[in-house]
């Protein structure tokens, strides 16, 4: 087994756009349920609209400014259609519309009606160009050991996690501001909210169009190294950012960050080793497609453990958690 | 208009006339300077009407009592009155505004803040979070402006003494930093008063406030109440202790089976048939020759029974019979 193969590969993990992207979308999360109590299902749908919304205008022309803020919209608009009709029900209902809803965009962008616009099951590729051109790194490959990427891998990575590290500058100012204890308040007992004046309707809403915001700025930061696949946005996405999510602790400002980068170094290394053993011949009876998805399996293993024995997250207040009623 | 009307009472027998009221004095009867005023309010459960009542006016800067048995509909009439619930039919006033149709909040922000039976303290703040969150008209409760700590800093730190003023009052100021989870039943209930009070209401419903409190702090609690209406503040409370009820209400309200059945002065309502009959047709289970007998005040009488015959009932701060208890938890 190549052991620096397989730890170099984990540790690149660690600042990966991937990575990036994920604790993004945990983050926006964090702000609906870690924060404000409102159970979305249907996170994914929100990286889909933002990688969508994004890469249909830049194919058509738009600048990029123009794409983002049309990515951006769509979220918006998005978290209205949700929000409108559930945010004065009980706190299921939201729930299940939002797990529909992200089923049925993406049943959506893969129907072949839309091929000319979503490319339907094959997705879409070459709308790089526009971020690419104000990449101001020269061309050439920097860096050194495992860290080593080219100009424009260089560019995404930093692009992505000063994001990223914008995010939850944000949130921290929100949080610790009266707004961010109104959203608390609502997620103890919007009852109780409400009975001192405060409008919890409006504020649900806000909190939901603020994070599916963010996670439609990670769904632009997921696809830039990549192409745009439906594939990728199944109701599993969802539950990868929510164990990210409660990883590192629901309502707390590091919890998405250090829990997306656990999960995708520990997913890499599983990977790493797990095909080592199978090339070296230690574990004969697995292919590698079986093992791809044991790497899977572990992850609902360790989401379970997780919760049993750390419910709170790695950044999470035990005592804070250890009241929830 | 200010002193108490006890001096027009007659020694037996209901008075007809007192200062707060214009008119007779009776179920319904119109006041002097009402702050709520109440027309043909019903709610329907099922086949169940838990509200219905005709004419209902609360006097402005007065202390009124609301009692009857467990399920009156007083908590429900305190749900419409707020917002909190939609009535079958009806509409109301609040300070000469029509309230019928309000959303929650609103209401709140008009000056009319409830406190619950069932307490809401929000767990997983601090109580001293808990308490600012009651502050009214916070510059940082707006999305854009809560980013920007200088736009609102100075703000928190007024509100912040203020709270802190509450909590001491309270007795609440050494759990400031702790999470309201880990307060005791009892301290909930003072800290949603308190958190009721840093808005400034005009008008305080508080649901059973004293449900809980342990009889050294009901005694300051009381003052707290009197020193409200002192500051102008008027207070509509539900309780079961009747000692409470005769000891700061100006006035009394009964309702029984979702009507209010008899009004009047402490001192004179607990006499009323009809106010003996509400409270007879919920203790069974009390011995109907001896509370009939020329006691000193039967209400009070069965009111002490029950608590004696059920001791748990006080500390649960579920009032009289206990079967009712299961049916208060179904609500809020
Ligand atoms: N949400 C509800 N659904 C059905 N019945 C209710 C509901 N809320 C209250 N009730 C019924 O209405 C009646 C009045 O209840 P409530 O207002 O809580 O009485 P009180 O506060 O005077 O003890 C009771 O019989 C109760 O069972
Ligand atoms: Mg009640």
């Amino acid at each position: 087994m190549d052991w620096g193969n397989i730890f170099g590969n984990a540790v690149g993990e660690l600042i990966s756009p991937t990575t990036a992207a994920y604790a993004l979308a945990a983050i926006g999360l964090g702000i609906h349920f870690g924060y404000t109590g409102l159970l979305n299902f249907g996170q994914a749908a929100f990286l889909l609209i933002g990688a969508y919304g994004f890469a249909i205008p830049t194919l058509a022309g738009a600048p990029l400014v123009v794409a983002v803020l049309c990515a951006i919209l769509c979220s918006v608009i998005f978290a209205f259609i949700l929000g409108i009709p559930t945010l004065r029900l009980r706190a299921d209902y939201l729930a299940i519309v939002t797990i529909a809803a992200a089923e049925v965009v993406r049943y959506v962008v893969t129907t072949t009606g839309l091929t000319d616009f979503t490319g339907a099951a094959n997705g879409l590729s070459g709308f790089k160009g526009t971020f690419a051109a104000i990449n101001p790194i020269p061309d050439g490959t920097y860096g050194f050991g495992p860290f080593t990427y080219s100009s424009y891998d260089w560019w995404v990575r930093i692009v992505g996690w000063v994001i990223v590290i914008l995010a939850s500058v944000l949130v921290f100012l929100l949080m610790r501001s009266p707004w961010g204890r109104v959203v608390k308040g609502i997620r103890e007992d919007e009852d109780a909210v409400r009975s001192l004046g405060k409008n919890v309707y409006s504020y649900k809403m806000q909190s939901l169009v603020l994070g599916g915001v963010l996670g439609s700025v990670a769904g632009i930061i997921f696809i830039l190294p990549r192409a745009v696949q439906p594939a990728n946005y199944t109701t599993g996405l969802t539950f990868f950012i929510w164990t990210i999510m409660l990883l590192g602790g629901a309502a707390t400002i590091f919890g998405p960050i250090i829990g997306s980068m656990i999960f995708w170094v520990v997913l890499s290394l599983t990977q790493g080793i797990l095909y080592g053993a199978i090339e070296s011949g230690a574990l004969g009876f697995l292919s590698t497609t079986q093992a791809g998805q044991v790497r899977f399996i572990l992850v609902g293993v360790a989401l379970m453990l997780l919760v049993i024995f750390r419910p709170q997250g790695i950044f999470g207040n035990k005592k804070e958690l250890s009241f929830s009623v | 208009m200010s002193n108490l009307p006890a001096s027009t009472a007659p020694a037996s027998g209901i008075p007809t006339a007192h200062p707060l009221v214009k008119g007779e004095v009776g179920p319904g009867c119109a006041k002097v300077d009402p702050i709520v005023i109440a027309d043909s309010v019903t709610r329907q459960f099922g086949g169940l009407k838990a509200v219905d009542v005709d004419h209902l006016e609360i006097p402005r800067g007065k202390i009124t009592a609301l009692i009857g048995p467990n399920g009156a509909g007083k908590t429900t009439m305190f749900n419409l009155l707020t917002g909190f619930d939609k009535p079958n039919t009806g509409t109301w006033e609040f300070d000469g505004k029509s309230l019928a149709g309000v959303p929650a909040f609103k209401v709140a922000r008009s000056g009319m803040v409830r406190t619950f039976q069932l307490t809401k303290s929000l767990g997983r703040l601090s109580v001293l979070q808990n308490m600012l969150l009651g502050a009214t008209d916070q510059k940082g409760e707006k999305l854009f402006a809560s980013l920007f700590r200088p736009l609102w800093k100075k703000q928190e730190e007024e509100n912040t003494a203020r709270a802190d003023d509450l909590l001491a009052r309270f007795k609440l100021d050494a759990k400031r930093e702790d999470y309201a989870a880990s307060l005791s039943g009892g301290q909930r209930k003072l800290l949603e008063m308190a958190r009721a009070l840093m808005s400034k209401p005009q008008l305080i419903m508080l649901d059973e406030p004293m449900a809980g409190v342990n009889p050294a702090l009901t005694q300051s609690l009381l003052g707290h109440i009197k020193n409200l209406k002192e500051d102008g503040t008027s207070v509509l409370f539900v309780e079961h202790d009747m000692h409470m009820v005769m000891h700061i209400s100006d006035w009394v309200v009964v309702m029984a089976e979702g009507r209010v059945v008899a009004e009047g002065p402490p001192e004179t309502v607990m006499k009323d048939p009809a106010v003996i009959d509400a409270y007879l047709g919920a203790h069974h289970d009390t011995d109907l020759g001896e509370l009939m007998e020329d006691g000193p005040n039967p209400v009070l009488e069965a009111e002490r029974k029950a608590h004696e015959a059920h001791p748990e009932a006080e500390a649960t701060g579920y009032g009289d019979t206990p079967p009712a208890a299961g049916v208060e938890e179904t609500k809020r």
